[in-house]
């Protein structure tokens, strides 16, 4: 069954609407009306999904940068001048996203960017990114592998998370593993990645289905993997419509445990899903809101506090808060907002305060060291961690990537790399 | 295939053919009756679920929450009729343009009251098991569920005197007022039974996917529109027939390949029907009994 959502817009065919639907947007979210055309002060720019596909995990982000920017503000400003934001909501919608990137680009003439949920996102709008040379900041957790001089990715990659978990599983469990991913770049070298783990691990994928955003029908997935019967399944499902895999998991009674890199620690399932749907979920994150440190206790008081009807903190927003101060630090210390010098200071390699624990930025390649745990899910949904290591980006080292003695705007992918794919 | 398999390929069939055409009837009543197309036909649909969902929440036991999901759609459709819908008919595009507005309007309004999604009312029954392999009990009975919603509105449509005066005012409005029916009542009652199938839709399915967004909706309309070309404009002969069909083509490709080729496969047969059959399968059926009367 087709449970792919079409937007309305698509729908109609409405050139007109989508027309009459952006001219609103604008009115309604910040250009024309009240845009920061008077203030000269500096602005960055964060666009985080608010609406569609992606809302559940985008608002936490755009809550939790406006929630750094406010503690930068109180307490002084960044350089002595006080921050502001351009946010409009790009709906989850990869043209909107174009759109918005130029705005804030040429229009709005952010100092840095945040921007984006998924990988797909990303590579839409990088190419606006690389044309104009702009700071920009993907908080995501993704597959890896992009090496741009102007991007810093702050999210873990899945070297970090599956090769955190893949490992352990295969330990646990047994070496037969099912993969299944979410049909887009993302889900794709994630799935790549799961082969080159088990096959340096004496394991086996035994069977893979790529999935259609937005699919809700899961019955012939199910299916298929009751007949291949792994030890247990690798997922990397996105979005909301995928969600629905684990609740028709539970309803078969399918009680094979999962290894992911994308679940509960970004669209919170654990939480919206009636137990025992989570069952048995093992997922690879630098960070969840259930961490129990006192600097997270911190962290999600001052959250909740300012958006007291907030869902979930979750791992991209604390990317997103932690990445906004170490930027915020990089200006001070470069003594002025020059996207070209913020670049070189955070070059100079910079370590920052994050509620995951201490991070380091790491200069060559533009990506985190993380402090990697194993959350793991049981029949009620309580999570709790295990296995915490830091672990380096390593991937990007391998094939090279030295960000600044050779200023390159790629992304590499692991099948160019290893034989084993 | 073994027979474990033809199970499977038999579950997602009827789990298939019940999506199809749950997601249709409701649709297919108001446009095939009343010519109106309704855009915001998903939001319908949300509202059912959203109803079944938060009653649920509230302690109310499923079925009761289902009913109250039913009767608010239904409330809902009335008013949306009497405010807005009244003053369309006839106006073909502008109640599309009209009914899209709506759609948007409920989505962000949903969005802004209960946020980016509720709590999951989760599936009840459990699993039917057979080898290695389970499948949803719910999910196949949603399948007896679309077959008795089709015979109710077969029932109510050509054996009731409702359904008589109904179908009297669809075909010549003038003749039937002229004849004492209250045609302004029947476009009424007919869109409230287009919006309580909807909601009948959003409270079956309710439990049957993971929590609720303000995207609910979205995902029936291409099942919708699809479903509603291709069974062609008679509601009774149309909707099961396309069900049957696109359920059909779409378990067998996902059964040998994978849900995505299903997919693909269900829209290039939709493509291929519209082409040979651009009546659809009611059309064809239309002129099959032609030509049997003709050659008596």
């Amino acid at each position: 069954m087709t449970r792919r959502s079409i937007s309305r817009r698509s729908a109609l065919a409405g050139g007109v609407a989508s027309g009459l639907a952006a001219i609103g947007g604008c009115l309604s979210e910040g250009g024309i009306l009240n845009g920061s055309g008077g203030s000269d002060g500096p602005m960055i720019g964060v666009l985080e999904d608010r609406s569609g596909e992606f809302a559940l995990n985008g608002t936490a982000k755009w809550q939790a940068s406006l929630l750094a920017v406010e503690e930068l503000n109180a307490d002084g400003g960044v350089l002595g001048e006080e921050l502001d934001v351009y946010d409009p909501d790009p709906q989850s919608d990869n043209q909107r996203y174009q759109e918005l990137t130029r705005e804030a680009l040429n229009r709005e003439g952010v100092d840095a960017l945040w921007a984006g949920y998924s990988s797909a996102t990303r590579e839409a709008i990088r190419p606006i990114v690389n044309e104009e040379e702009q700071l920009y900041f993907y908080t995501t957790q993704y597959e890896g592998g992009v090496c741009d001089r102007t991007t810093f990715a702050m999210g873990a990659t899945a070297r970090q998370q599956l090769g955190a978990v893949i490992p352990y599983m295969i330990e646990e469990y047994g070496p037969r593993i099912y993969t299944i991913a979410a049909d887009y770049n993302f889900g794709q070298i994630s799935g790549d990645w799961v082969r080159l783990l088990a096959d340096e691990h004496d394991a086996e994928v035994v069977g893979e289905e790529f999935i259609l955003l937005g699919e809700t029908d899961f019955g012939s997935t199910i299916n298929a993997i009751q007949g291949e019967d792994p030890d247990f399944i690798a997922s990397m499902l996105v979005g909301n419509g995928h969600a629905n895999f684990y609740e028709q998991r539970a309803d078969n009674e399918l009680d094979v445990p999962m290894a992911s890199s994308t679940t509960m620690a970004q669209g919170y399932e654990h939480r919206r899903l009636d137990p025992p749907a989570l069952e048995d979920m093992y997922v690879g994150v630098n960070y969840m809101e259930e961490l129990e440190t006192d600097r997270n206790a911190a962290f999600v008081d001052a959250f909740y506090e300012q958006f007291p009807d907030a869902d979930y903190l979750n791992q991209e927003a604390q990317n997103n808060y932690f990445s906004i101060h170490m930027w915020a630090e990089a200006v001070e210390a470069a003594g002025t907002f020059d996207q070209e010098t913020v670049i070189a200071e955070l070059e100079d390699g910079i370590e920052v305060e994050a509620p995951e624990g201490d991070v380091e930025l790491d200069p060559e390649t533009h990506h985190m060291t993380h402090h990697m745990r194993i959350g793991r899910a049981d029949g009620e949904h309580e999570v709790t961690f295990s296995d915490e290591q830091y672990i380096e980006p390593s991937f990007l080292h391998e094939v090279g990537c030295n960000l600044p003695d050779d200023p390159e705007q790629t992304q590499y992918e692991p099948d160019e790399f290893y034989d084993e794919i | 295939m073994n027979g474990y398999e033809l199970l499977n390929v038999t579950f997602q069939f009827l789990e298939s053919f019940a999506f199809i055409v749950l997601a249709t009837v409701g649709l297919a009543v108001i446009f095939g009756m009343m010519g109106i197309i309704n855009l915001a036909h998903g939001e319908f649909i949300l509202v059912g679920a959203y109803a079944t969902t938060l009653s649920a929440h509230q302690g109310l036991p499923l079925p009761v929450a289902m009913l109250v999901g039913v009767v608010a759609t239904t409330i809902f459709g009335i008013v949306l009729e009497r405010t807005i819908i009244r003053r369309l008919y006839g106006r073909l595009l502008d109640s599309m343009v009209a009914t899209f507005g709506i759609s948007l309007v409920l989505v962000q309004l949903t969005r802004i009251l209960f946020g980016n999604s509720i709590d999951q009312v989760s599936t009840p029954f459990g699993a039917i098991s057979y080898g290695s392999y389970s499948y949803s009990l719910y999910r196949v009975l949603l399948a007896g569920a679309a077959i008795a919603t089709l015979l109710v509105l077969y029932i109510l449509f050509t054996r009731t005197a409702f359904g008589i005066r109904a179908r009297a005012t669809i075909q010549d409005e003038e003749t039937a007022r002229s004849m004492g029916v209250d045609t302004d009542r029947m476009y009424m009652s007919t869109f409230a039974i287009g919006s309580a199938l909807a909601g009948l839709t959003g409270a079956l399915y309710a439990p049957a996917r993971a929590s609720p967004t303000p995207e609910f909706g979205s995902e029936f309309l291409v099942d919708a529109f699809v479903a509603v070309v291709v069974g062609g404009p008679s509601v009774l002969v149309g909707t099961p027939l396309a069900g049957g069909f696109l359920g059909l083509i779409e378990a067998f490709f996902t059964f040998q390949w994978t849900q995505f080729i299903g997919t693909v496969a269900m829209l290039v047969a939709a493509i291929v029907m519209i082409r040979l059959l651009p009546d659809g399968f009611s059309g064809l059926v239309e002129s099959v009994r032609t030509s049997w009367r003709e050659s008596e």
